[in-house]
């Protein structure tokens, strides 16, 4: 039999590349494009090499925020995924309440950011707000517009809140996917509840505890939107994380240049830690 | 030693999953529980185990009534269709863990778990984790975390089901002998007869949550009490045809095949019950009678052919040795062994064997 020979196939690959194209490659090289340029509009361009970038890296400013950010992601990590196995741990297996459950816990996902960022601001005012006035009704001086450790107390807070129930439903799955007889058999060796936990519950949970930390790192390393929305970066720097500073710089003093230098040192690092994690989570997987 | 369930019933909702059930079961022997799926095996063997509650009925284990006694308060292991291991540990730490749980001083485990892993040919993956190993080895893991634990009630729910066809085989023929000279009580659920009929010891056929027959194996499959016992004993299914009998002389009701019978019975209409392996497309046995047949599917399975075929109304099942090649539509002759065949009543009860 002969083959048929025909090149029409291409075509229909083209849509893909058109579109990867515009929504990754040109923007993407339009900022390597900057980053390695001053410009002062009018579409004037003068070379500058590695100037921003060496600029940005020993910038105080650059480590400022970045510190804060680190930060900012450890915390919600730390609470997050203790708290999202905890709660998946005690969600029910079977009956009526697990619809219950699972659509209580995949609302606050389905509320758009600006609108959780807008939600928190209202309710943690100090003078309006449910929280914020609680809080100050029982005796704690409260404030998140002023007092720097209470926006972090409100922004860490939300992000509980917003987020939790992703690990939640992640952990739950993982949970649900572990048969029965693997509990029967450590019912009979007399294992105890911890030890349940330990050496069955949670290397089962492996591989979505690991996509599940990979996500909440990825997605609170670049938070923008709920932040702005409930605290604009401040009082002060106070909560300018490295999405909120990268876009005053790149929009408010429209200092391009650096901002595009900066973007890419931010996406390195989210590249660079997201695969060292990875690696090292997955070092000792048989591969099926 | 033994093992003693009384007038255990077990309900779910409005279903009944196990009726009254009476069953003792003694110190040092194998106990196959022989079903379809779905059968309550597993239901049984949980109730046994501690890990389920009967509705109504007692356990009795040595004398000491261990009803609702927590699992982990009495000596039992388990191993299971799927290869249940801890994922994390290694294999030595796998058969180990029974013993660590219950306070074995270090060096006691050691030479412990070098014995099992011996026993069960594991000694080369002692430092593997599970998911290294093959699932005949996974398996076998889990059989050495059962059986280094000196358990009074070793309970294994269809743990070859699902291992491919040589490494069943391989560790069917083991199984029997890592028992042997160990003080315990073994139950084994299978649906598979021929595992009952290689295991040996004695065997409980269970129909829809009833156990029908419990007894040696052997006699449970020469001499079924009754029809559903001698079904559920048999694989590929036996033939049940209807006959009439008038002096010496038995003939199908359909008068197609007729053949001379000594046994013992009197006149009157039975149904017989004839094993496929008791057709052949030879003669075997002293005492045959021919059939015909015409073939309806004919299946070759290495050294021994399964053909299908009508007489009359009824379908027939035979099993002979060798490869018998047969034509689908083709007319054939077929020889049963009369001295096998299994007679019932009108009950269903057998009346004779022979």
């Amino acid at each position: 039999m002969n083959k048929t020979i025909n090149q029409k196939a291409w075509f229909f690959v083209v849509p893909v590349f058109v579109l990867v194209a515009f929504n990754a490659a040109i923007p993407l090289m339009t900022v390597v494009n900057y980053s390695f340029q001053e410009t002062f509009g009018n579409n004037v361009f003068a070379w500058e090499g590695t100037r921003w970038f060496k600029q940005i890296l020993l910038s105080e400013r650059f480590h400022d925020a970045l510190g804060r950010q680190i930060a900012f992601t450890f915390i919600i990590l730390l609470i997050q995924i203790p708290l999202g196995i905890g709660i998946a741990l005690t969600m029910p297996k079977k009956g009526w309440g697990v619809p219950v459950c699972l659509i209580l816990m995949s609302m606050p996902l389905l509320i758009p950011w600006n609108v959780v960022g807008a939600m928190w601001n209202i309710f943690a005012l100090p003078d309006i707000g449910f929280l914020g006035y609680s809080l100050n009704a029982i005796g704690f001086d409260f404030n998140f517009t002023q007092q720097p450790g209470d926006a972090w107390f409100t922004t860490i807070l939300m992000d509980v809140w917003h987020w939790t129930s992703l690990v939640v439903l992640l952990s739950y799955a993982g949970l649900n996917s572990i048969q029965p007889a693997y509990y029967q058999a450590a019912e009979i060796d007399g294992a105890s509840r911890w030890a349940t936990f330990r050496y069955i519950e949670l290397p089962k949970m492996k591989k979505v505890l690991t996509l599940a930390i990979l996500l909440r790192f990825m997605d609170s390393f670049m938070i923008y939107t709920e932040p702005f929305v409930l605290t604009g970066g401040g009082p002060g720097n106070a909560t300018a994380f490295l999405s909120i500073d990268l876009v005053k710089m790149a929009l408010g003093q429209f200092d391009l240049g650096p901002a595009a230098a900066m973007s890419l040192i931010y996406f390195f690092i989210v590249l660079l830690v997201c695969w060292v994690f990875y690696s090292l989570m997955m070092k000792n997987e048989v591969r099926s | 030693m033994s093992l003693e369930l009384k007038n255990v019933e077990k309900k779910v909702g409005i279903e009944t999953h196990i009726y009254p059930t009476n069953i003792k079961l003694e110190k040092n022997t194998i106990n196959v529980l022989l079903g379809s799926t779905l059968a309550g095996k597993t239901t049984l063997m949980q109730i046994m185990a501690g890990l389920d509650k009967p509705t109504s009925g007692e356990i009795w284990f040595n004398g000491e009534n261990v009803t609702g006694k927590q699992v982990q308060k009495r000596n039992v292991s388990m191993v299971y269709q799927q290869f249940i291991n801890y994922p994390s540990f290694t294999v030595f730490e796998n058969i180990a863990s029974p013993l660590k749980i219950i306070g074995v001083n270090s060096d006691e485990i050691k030479e412990r778990v070098g014995k099992v892993a011996e026993l069960l040919k594991l000694s080369a993956m002692l430092n593997k984790k599970p998911d290294e190993l093959s699932g005949g080895q996974q398996q076998r893991t889990a059989l050495a975390r059962a059986l280094v634990k000196d358990s009074d009630l070793i309970l294994l729910d269809e743990p070859l089901a699902n291992l491919d066809f040589k490494l069943r085989e391989e560790l069917r023929e083991e199984l029997p002998k890592l028992f042997e000279d160990r003080e315990c009580i073994v139950v084994y659920a299978t649906t598979e007869p021929s595992d009952a009929l290689m295991i040996g010891g004695n065997t409980a056929t269970i129909l829809e949550g009833k156990i029908i027959q419990y007894g040696k194996t052997l006699d449970v499959y020469n001499k079924p009490e009754n029809l559903t016992s001698a079904k559920v004993f048999s694989d590929p299914p036996m033939n049940i045809a209807e006959i009439s009998k008038s002096g010496d002389t038995c003939k199908l009701t359909d008068n197609s095949v007729q053949w001379k019978s000594n046994v013992k019975i009197k006149d009157g209409n039975y149904k017989i019950g004839i094993r496929p392996h008791n057709i052949t497309t030879y003669k075997e046995g002293n005492n045959t009678v021919e059939i015909n047949g015409k073939v309806l599917i004919s299946e070759l399975s290495g050294s021994e052919s399964l053909i299908h075929f009508t007489n009359g109304n009824l379908n027939w099942v035979s099993l002979s040795n060798g490869i018998q090649q047969k034509n689908i539509g083709e007319n054939t002759k077929l020889f049963m062994n009369v001295d096998e065949f299994l007679y019932f009543d009108e009950n269903n009860r057998l009346v004779n064997h022979g």
